[in-house]
């Protein structure tokens, strides 16, 4: 990438009032960002009942994301640190209501009331520290631990950012895993340096069948990984859960342990496969015969 | 702002422990009509803090509430036309929302409230 704006100067500077304007009228990112947020509510998997949700738009800027979340219905609350940002949400008569908020000081809503978030090519601002007060760490464990918090359980939210570099991601979904979530990365269109986007997608709550990951893009429009053991190209990175105690994450390595094998038994129904029931004995450990 | 939002907001000042209602001041508030969708409606109402939304409805002049609700009530579609007036359609244009422990002011302007914590608040 030529250059990164996140370089440049802090985020409530960047997005001046003249960037503001000139972000949201250009057809090619409103478009970008319209077709990022469909994938990101896709990837929120929500019940498919039709009713709609109270959602979360961090970094909400001018309201693009925000849109495609009306026009599925949903209710949202945006927030964003850029006040010419939230200016011309407010020119453009956004359906959300907005804050100027900063997430990395922590989101400022009640427990468990939020049915799921999503973040559209904000986050990776978090990274900058351009203040003497700006410490990244901080600044991302205070945000993964107050969106935890505020989620119901089970929710999930879906960040689509773009990372500086590798260590950047890792930092980030460290610290999002840290705060209690379970998920990972998906790449969508690995192959392509211009198309390639980055989604984290968290789930809130203990770790289930939910919280699988789903499943990337890839050029050709089919999905690009197919299972854990797939080839190295695989670009669902899964990032276990940090509550699961270290001796178990040890087993799966060797023996993958009864959990994979009643998820692997589940996906075997699910496909049609007749499957025998599951058991005190599924997975259990054998004794050494001699 | 809409009462919705309202209803979920805390603040979030290093040392506060329970931020929650935000005192609503109300200067200007306006009224927009929305679709009543009785499903968003019943999803929702589990989350609502009954007390601190009857409070804001009140703030903006809007009596109409019941002191207590229950899920049955969700029965009633006279209780959720108000419910949906009072959670949606009310908004508060300019005014402020009051840290309940510390007191500290957060500004609303434009229908925006100003949640940016100074330094020494983080
Ligand atoms: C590329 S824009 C995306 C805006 C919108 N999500 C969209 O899809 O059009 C990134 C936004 O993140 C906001 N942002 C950056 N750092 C932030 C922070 N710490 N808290 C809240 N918003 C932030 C910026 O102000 C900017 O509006």
């Amino acid at each position: 990438m030529p250059s990164r704006p996140e370089l440049t100067a802090p985020p409530e500077f960047f997005y001046n009032e003249e960037e503001a304007r000139k972000y949201t009228t250009s057809s090619r990112i409103i478009e970008i960002q319209g077709k990022l947020t469909e994938r990101a509510l896709e990837l929120l998997a929500l019940p498919d009942d039709g009713v709609p949700r109270l959602l979360l738009d961090i970094g909400c800027g001018s309201g693009l994301s925000g849109e495609t979340l009306s026009e599925k219905e949903h209710h949202w609350i945006g927030l964003d640190i850029s006040k010419s940002m939230l200016d011309v949400a407010l020119e453009r008569e956004v359906d959300g209501d907005l804050l100027l908020a900063d997430m990395g000081q922590g989101l400022t809503l009640r427990p468990g009331v939020i049915d799921g978030a999503i973040s559209i090519s904000a986050v990776q601002w978090l990274c900058n520290a351009d203040k003497s007060s700006n410490e990244p760490r901080l600044r991302l464990k205070a945000f993964f631990g107050s969106l935890y918090r505020c989620l119901t359980r089970g929710a999930r939210a879906v960040l689509q950012l773009y990372p500086e570099n590798e260590a950047q991601l890792e930092m980030i979904t460290a610290s999002a895993m840290r705060s209690g979530f379970a998920g990972g990365v998906v790449v969508d269109f690995p192959h392509s340096t211009r198309a390639k986007k980055y989604f984290l997608v968290l789930t809130c709550g203990p770790p289930s069948l939910s919280s699988a990951l789903p499943k990337a893009k890839s050029e050709d429009g089919e999905s690009c990984s197919d299972d854990s053991d797939s080839d190295e190209e695989n670009k669902t990175v899964s990032i276990s859960d940090r509550r699961r105690p270290r001796k178990k994450q040890k087993v799966n390595k060797k023996g993958k342990g009864r959990e994979w094998v009643v998820k692997k038994k589940e996906q075997m129904r699910k496909k049609g496969h007749s499957v025998p029931p599951d058991t005190k004995y599924t997975a259990r450990k054998r004794k050494a015969h001699f | 702002m809409r009462l919705l939002t309202h209803n979920m907001l805390s603040s979030n000042i290093k040392g506060v422990t329970n931020g929650f209602p935000l005192r609503l001041q109300v200067e200007k508030s306006v009224e927009k009509e929305v679709d009543l969708n009785p499903d968003f409606l019943k999803n929702i109402f589990p989350k609502i803090e009954w007390k601190a939304l009857v409070d804001a409805s009140h703030a903006l002049g809007y009596p109409e509430l019941p002191d207590d609700a229950e899920p049955s009530m969700l029965d009633s579609h006279d209780f959720l036309k108000k419910f949906h007036h009072a959670l949606l359609e009310l908004h508060v244009e300019e005014g402020a929302l009051i840290c309940p422990e510390t007191g500290r002011n957060f500004p609303i302007n434009k229908g925006i409230p100003n949640m940016l914590l100074h330094e020494d608040e983080v």
